[in-house]
């Protein structure tokens, strides 16, 4: 059977198992933008706390994805279902870029314009939503766009504790040693990537502020 | 209404000192008074502490020694927010807001006093005629006018909210001679004008006599005399001889040497 057969006969298998990924993507990028990005900001302001936040998020990232997931898999609740333990491992993937961007992105703003900011008599609170946040948008969108990408490969892991996703297709073929079926869920995957690769792509460079 | 003869000094330095751990003083006991309406030139190479004389007025940075007094009040009794509104501050840089149209970027302390939105708009229509620019050029944005163009914006901006004290940090130094000129020209005409109490940091010693009613001149983080404009030109004060010599205000330059 070939792949094309493989597809039409299950096109419904499909679609679930493509939305399911994308779900278990996007909530763990949403987890991942409202934990990351405020300690991005955070350590912008308390610089005794970027190189353990950093220091931790780099280390997250080192762990081999499989082992991360069995790793969690004692934790209480989090455990108990392979899609809560799925969306808790990618967003932790995550957290190094969307942290890292939003750091890097507010630390580049020019100085001068940080400056007149505060001698204008913006509060902090003011330069941060006003001037420093619009100004680093552009880097943590990219932030954003690294860290789906990233998740949307990883993902397929995420069936190996049966937490469903395309990566079902990529273990099962693998299985039966039937190279249509690991496609069925490798191409929309790969699909997937490169549309969120292009789209926020799109985004960060609309969002570019020119020089002054 | 003006006060007839309001001689207290509206910025006070009162022996102050600032350094950076470890390092030698950046500024040292510097005492100095700065009047109602005047325009004191602060002079000095780099790294004479002018820049950081300026930022230790609108609390930019605090010194480590002595009391900086502002309209009678120790600055650390200011709320340094209110302080800062008070307080125009242009700097060589500009530091428009990339990403603020003009209209916004001269805006943006009437905005957060919450002006009416239409009384923001006439107010900076108002401004980028004052600095002698086009009110066409509200809806446009940094990146699109010249050097000059934004360096007026700038003032335009440190004007908005009509602050009593005006900072100027080199606000020229980085235009073309000629518009440098054009500037210093609609500088003199805006003095006289809005009757501000303006501190002027420059290098140039050509600036300094043309825009300053008082100069102050700094060397490596003192203060070494402050002299009224014409005091200034027939001083024998030797760093006030070897400005003028450099910058062949003396009648035999060579003769000097």
């Amino acid at each position: 059977m070939n792949l094309w057969q493989f597809v039409l006969q299950n096109h419904a298998e499909v679609a679930e198992l493509t939305l399911e990924h994308i779900w278990l993507v996007g909530i763990s990028i949403l987890l991942a933008i409202a934990i990351g990005i405020p300690l991005g900001i955070l350590i912008t302001r308390w610089p005794a706390a970027n190189k353990p936040v950093l220091g931790t998020a780099n280390i997250i990232q080192t762990i081999p994805s499989l082992a991360l997931f069995g790793f969690l898999l004692p934790a209480p609740w989090i455990g108990a279902r392979a899609d809560r333990l799925a969306i808790l491992a990618l967003t932790l993937y995550a957290l190094l870029p969307l942290i890292r961007n939003t750091y890097a992105g507010i630390r580049a703003v020019d100085p001068a314009i940080v400056e007149a900011g505060r001698a204008m008599g913006l509060t902090d609170r003011q330069l941060l939503l006003q001037v420093e946040l619009p100004l680093a948008l552009a880097v943590i969108i990219a932030g954003i766009r690294v860290a789906t990408v990233l998740l949307i490969g990883l993902a397929t892991i995420a069936a190996a504790i049966g937490a469903g996703g395309l990566g079902e297709y990529i273990f099962r073929g693998l299985a039966m040693v039937n190279n249509a079926v690991i496609l069925a869920g490798a191409i929309p995957a790969a699909a997937l990537a490169l549309l969120a690769d292009a789209s926020l792509g799109w985004l960060q460079r609309r969002l570019t502020p020119h020089a002054a | 209404m003006k006060p007839v003869a309001d001689q207290r000094p509206l910025i006070e330095f009162r022996n102050v000192s600032y350094r950076l751990n470890g390092r030698a003083d950046i500024l040292e006991d510097l005492s100095l008074e700065i009047r109602r309406g005047e325009t004191l030139v602060l002079l000095g190479r780099s790294g004479s502490g002018k820049t950081t004389t300026l930022k230790l007025i609108n609390a930019l940075l605090s010194p480590t020694a002595g009391e900086i007094r502002v309209d009678d009040r120790a600055i650390q009794q200011w709320d340094v927010i209110r302080l800062r509104r008070m307080i125009g501050y242009v700097i060589q840089e500009v530091g428009l807001f990339p990403h603020f149209t003009i209209e916004r970027n001269i805006g943006l302390v009437p905005r957060i006093e919450n002006w009416p939105p239409d009384r923001i708009r006439a107010r900076a229509r108002e401004l980028l005629k004052v600095v002698g620019l086009d009110p066409q050029i509200a809806s446009r944005y940094p990146h699109e006018l010249s050097g000059g163009q934004r360096q007026r914006v700038g003032v335009a901006r440190a004007l908005a909210a009509d602050p009593p004290i005006l900072l100027m940090d080199e606000p020229f130094g980085a235009l073309d001679p000629l518009t440098r000129a054009e500037l210093q020209r609609e500088f003199l005409k805006l003095q006289s004008t809005l009757n501000k109490t303006i501190v002027f940091v420059t290098h140039d010693l050509h600036e300094a006599l043309l825009l300053g009613s008082r100069i102050a001149l700094m060397e490596a983080g003192r203060l070494v005399t402050i002299q009224t404009r014409d005091q200034f030109l027939t001083s024998n004060e030797p760093l006030v001889v070897a400005y003028k010599n450099a910058f062949a205000l003396n009648p035999n330059p060579r003769e000097q040497a």
